[in-house]
């Protein structure tokens, strides 16, 4: 860390010549308030003003499942963190450097998250007597000392909003709606962003609304010049920019990501999409996204429920379409039914499930990854499903063209598991070119000679057939049917033979999958194996052993059904095996049962993502 | 195929699949599926553009039978999946085939849904107030009062109308017909099947094992013409075996009146009006039934509404109209970019 004078930034207008500039490696900023405060929208523009800095980051939005919580309760606080780094940036962070919490509430269930030393942004207007009643203070904090350990900087973000835009003519109340951003234009003096971009990008936001628009951008100039016009802080932070490989890019949520990678496998296959899906909290965000793509081969249909929205799904599979359906766990239970009878029909299609805490409805708009047995196990019969997760945003995008991937290549369907964490937490996606991206060969049947219509190729997969194909009229359906021409059969030999080839189709898959990328030593004490969004706390967490000479390597799944033919051996080379899952033991037990190994289980179902230091703890436990 | 070749004229036989039909013997299924594979090829539609789309339930057995394309899926979800089929190909002739438990009960939800948005299929609920592929239970349309294994004392359970429910959930062509009247139920599903937008069709279906002449009050020809009243739009609510009956309004309370008694003359008589804006006269007929009043066959209702299909390709066609055909590279590099050197 270096300490330099401000006389760098002399480029950067409006800069109070005389404050320190503290080079940072990297920040954690936590943004909380109430869930009416704007609070994921001071979050998202916050983050776009770094990522245009050339920083990379991670973000971690949380939020309350109610969408107007009661004002100032502890139960309607609303978060988003983000950390950017002067390098790759794998996670949202463990411990905020810097909280700025909109009321008591915020501030009373979020300091024990922050860094010791670290700094504390209060909007001191909000510390009414009625809001520290109702956050359970019985002494306001600003007062009695308890906040000694952080640096706090009290500032009337309610009353210096108030007082920027009393010209404006709004009322009080959306004046009120515009203390976010004066908080944003704090947090961008004090990270050394310029203000010219922000103030576009809010004219260009509340397009609709100038009024809006223009008393948002007095906000965000009042909170910017705050910073500089007070000598409240001595020191404002820069953070270099991280080496990342050039290209274009642009910020992408997971359900963004998975949504534009659906409509590539529509491009790349040259085959319509239809999505059919009931709204559902954490997943709803792609059906949004796909529905205003009609430009698009590419029809979204909001189904009366859960069932009808994988049903279409299968029926415009039948007809010819990448059908596909989105959801969250509970939804997922409702599928079940269904999901078996795409088995039966051997047609692709894919099902979505963001992933949210269990079990029920469980904790809606918080993380977790407890559904991976319920998508390898959760239907009748026996019901083999490839399944295949994503480990970060960006990733949504490949594993969306994956999933439908394998499910045209097998005609089967796949379960895509992502999570809240994922779906909803942005980061820098690298815009690909489209021509880079793997062509999806379909290859509809046409010639009615020696058709059968469950005669298998190569992968054991049945042809597909669109109806109005002539010749070729047949029938299909949810009852066992014979091996080659699909007619009922109760058959007991072929009923045997069928369930087999059904689970030899989806194990067969794993031909297709390319070796795994250890990171780390070849052999060695302990070997971490994740899945999912576990990803980044992992990956940092290695690193952080690593560097200090620990003996450690890690791998992550992304199929999960069937796993990659090479697990096994890698899993053999390591003296133990580290498995951190939000759940109680998922993929353990997955990888107990198939390899005959132990598994060290570590466990968080707390709604809430890892952090690398609860990983890396249990890390130099073992290596 | 040269242009010499004229498209081949399809029979009945066409349309038959080498299954064996595996109904109970005197199955009122048999003759639906008779007139079904009668009225195919009359349509003017090539056999390949013909799906049937069924559920659980002996009724939903039908697409094995037929010789076009077809899907025997889940209990009560045939509606669902014919509209992501009807959405994904909206040039498909897609019919639904259910029961009064797979359509009422299990999938009431989808039911009522697809004639909302009055997505074009055909639906044909073939009921006989009855479970028969799991042995007898009430369904329902059961009456109350009816005595199956599961209510030994009978059922508690109130019945409702297929029709009445189709009409309630904005169906834009009803039509009841029964098992035992061949040549009223081709008229009906023909109407049916040149229909744009749902076609709704409940067929009284005799099940002989189960609940053997719950219709035969209506069916049986030595008493059906007291029992049953047939619609003909623009003509008078006329019934009976010598048409001297008639329905004629008290208020709001339809009364059953004779034809040239107490001054009673046709002109006194309700006026059958299929293409009715509003639901309510068919409604009203709706809630016939047997002994106080006639019950009503043919069509009750009948209008042109904007399908929900038709109205899905006009926004992608609007939608490509004003933005262009979707390009992938426009797709990706919309929103906020920026460029690292
Ligand atoms: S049980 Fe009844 S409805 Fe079913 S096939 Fe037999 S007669 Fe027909």
């Amino acid at each position: 860390m270096s300490v330099t004078q401000a006389a760098e930034e002399a480029g950067e207008p409006g800069r109070a010549p005389s404050r320190l500039v503290e080079e940072l490696e990297s920040v954690v900023i936590r943004f909380v308030g109430d869930s009416g405060d704007g609070i994921q929208l001071t979050g998202t523009e916050f983050s776009r003003a770094v990522a245009k800095a050339g920083h990379d980051f991670a973000t971690h939005p949380d939020y309350p499942s109610e969408i107007r919580a009661p004002t100032g309760t502890l139960f309607g606080v609303s978060g988003y963190q983000i950390q950017f780094a002067a390098r790759q940036v794998f996670t949202s962070g463990d411990a905020p450097d810097v909280l700025v919490a909109m009321n008591p509430a915020a501030l009373k269930t979020n300091l024990s998250d922050v860094k010791r030393g670290g700094i504390v942004i209060v909007n001191s207007g909000a510390f009414t007597d009625g809001n520290l009643a109702k956050a359970g203070y019985k002494a306001n904090p600003l007062e009695d000392g308890s906040l000694g350990d952080f640096r706090l900087y009290q500032i009337d973000i309610s009353e210096l909003t108030a007082h920027a835009l009393k010209e404006t003519g709004l009322s009080k109340k959306e004046i009120g709606r515009c203390k976010n951003y004066y908080a944003l234009g704090l947090m961008l003096a004090l990270y050394s962003r310029p203000l010219e971009k922000e103030e576009e990008d809010v004219r260009r936001k509340f397009a609709k609304k100038p009024e809006i628009a223009e008393a948002n951008v007095l906000a965000l100039r009042a909170g910017y010049a705050y910073v500089d016009s007070t000598e409240m802080f001595v020191t404002s932070y820069k953070v270099r920019t991280a080496k990342i490989a050039p290209g274009t890019y642009r910020s992408l949520t997971g359900n963004h990501a998975a949504a534009l990678g659906f409509v590539a496998a529509s491009e790349r296959s040259g085959v319509p999409l239809f999505l059919g899906s009931y709204p559902i909290t954490p997943a709803t965000d792609i059906l949004h996204e796909l529905s205003a793509l009609k430009h698009f081969d590419i029809a979204t249909f909001q189904a009366e429920d859960e069932i009808a929205g994988i049903c279409s799904a299968i029926g415009a599979a039948y007809g010819g379409a990448l059908g596909m359906t989105t959801t969250s766990g509970p939804g997922m239970a409702l599928k079940t039914e269904a999901l078996g009878l795409a088995v039966m029909l051997e047609l692709p299609l894919v099902v979505v499930n963001v992933q949210r805490g269990g079990p029920s409805t469980g904790l809606p708009t918080k993380i977790e990854q407890s559904d991976l047995l319920q998508a390898l196990y959760g239907r009748n019969g026996e019901c083999p499903i490839p399944v295949i997760a994503a480990n970060s945003p960006a990733d949504c995008f490949d594993c969306a063209i994956e999933a439908f991937r394998i499910a045209v290549k097998y005609m089967t369907p796949v379960i895509f598991l992502s999570d809240g964490g994922i779906g909803n937490a942005a980061e820098p996606w690298r815009v690909p070119d489209p021509e880079s991206l793997p062509k999806l060969e379909v290859r509809f049947r046409t010639d009615p000679e020696g058709f059968q219509v469950y005669a298998r190729d190569a992968n054991l997969a049945r042809a597909w057939v669109r109806p109005g194909t002539p010749g070729l009229e047949h029938r299909i359906g949810g009852l066992e049917k014979d091996f080659l021409t699909g007619d009922i059969s109760h058959d007991p030999a072929n009923h045997q033979r069928m369930v087999e080839v059904r689970a030899a189709k989806v194990e067969g898959i794993a031909k297709d999958i390319p070796p795994l990328e250890v990171d780390g030593p070849d052999d060695g004490d302990l070997l971490v194996v994740g899945w999912g969004s576990t990803y980044g706390s992992i990956v940092q967490a290695c690193e952080q052993a690593a560097a200090e000479g620990r003996s450690v390597a890690r791998v992550h799944l992304r199929h999960l059904n069937p796993l990659p033919p090479d697990l096994g051996g890698i899993l053999k080379r390591y003296k133990r095996v580290l498995v951190p899952e939000m759940n109680l033991g998922q993929l353990s037990r997955l990888l107990r049962e198939r390899y005959l190994i132990d598994v060290i289980q570590l466990s968080k179902v707390q709604g809430k993502p890892f952090k690398v230091s609860e990983i890396y703890d249990r890390i130099i436990d073992f290596s | 195929m040269t242009s010499m070749t004229a498209t081949p004229t399809l029979t009945k036989k066409d349309f038959e699949s080498d299954q064996d039909v595996r109904w109970c013997p005197g199955c009122g299924d048999y003759a639906v599926l008779a007139q079904m594979q009668k009225l195919m090829p009359t349509l003017g539609i090539p056999r390949e553009n013909f799906a049937f789309i069924s559920g659980i339930g002996c009724s939903s057995r039908f697409p094995y039978y037929m010789e076009t394309y077809g899907m025997h899926s889940i209990h009560g979800r045939a509606p669902a999946i014919a509209t992501g089929l009807k959405l994904a190909r909206p040039e498909l002739s897609v019919w639904v085939v259910t029961g009064d438990g797979d359509a009422l009960a299990i999938g009431g939800n989808h039911f009522i849904h697809a004639m909302r948005r009055n997505i074009g299929l055909k639906i044909i609920l073939l009921n006989n107030r009855i479970y028969g592929l799991t042995k007898g239970q009430y369904s329902p349309t059961s009456e109350l009062g009816k005595k199956t294994k599961t209510t030994p004392l009978g059922s508690i359970d109130r019945p409702f109308s297929p029709v009445a429910v189709a009409l309630g959930a904005g169906a834009t062509f009803v039509a009841r017909t029964t098992d035992a009247d061949q040549a009223h139920m081709g008229s009906v599903l023909k109407r049916a099947a040149e229909h744009e937008g749902t076609a709704f069709v409940e067929i009284f279906q005799n099940c002989i094992v189960f609940n053997d002449g719950a219709f035969a009050a209506i069916t049986d020809k030595s008493v059906r013409d007291d029992a049953r009243l047939l619609l003909e739009h623009g003509k008078p609510l006329v019934f009976g075996k010598n048409k001297d009956k008639g329905i004629r309004l008290r208020g709001l309370e339809p009364e059953v009146v004779t034809i040239g008694e107490d001054g009673v003359s046709v002109s006194d008589l309700v006026v059958h009006d299929e293409a009715s804006e509003h639901s309510g006269a068919a409604f009203f007929l709706s809630q016939f039934d047997a002994p106080r009043l006639p019950v009503p066959l043919g069509v009750f209702r009948a209008v042109s509404t904007p399908t929900y299909e038709g109205m899905n390709t006009q926004l992608h066609a609007d939608a490509r109209a004003s933005r262009g055909r979707g390009d992938l590279a426009a797709l990706f590099n919309s929103g906020d970019l920026w460029t690292i050197t």
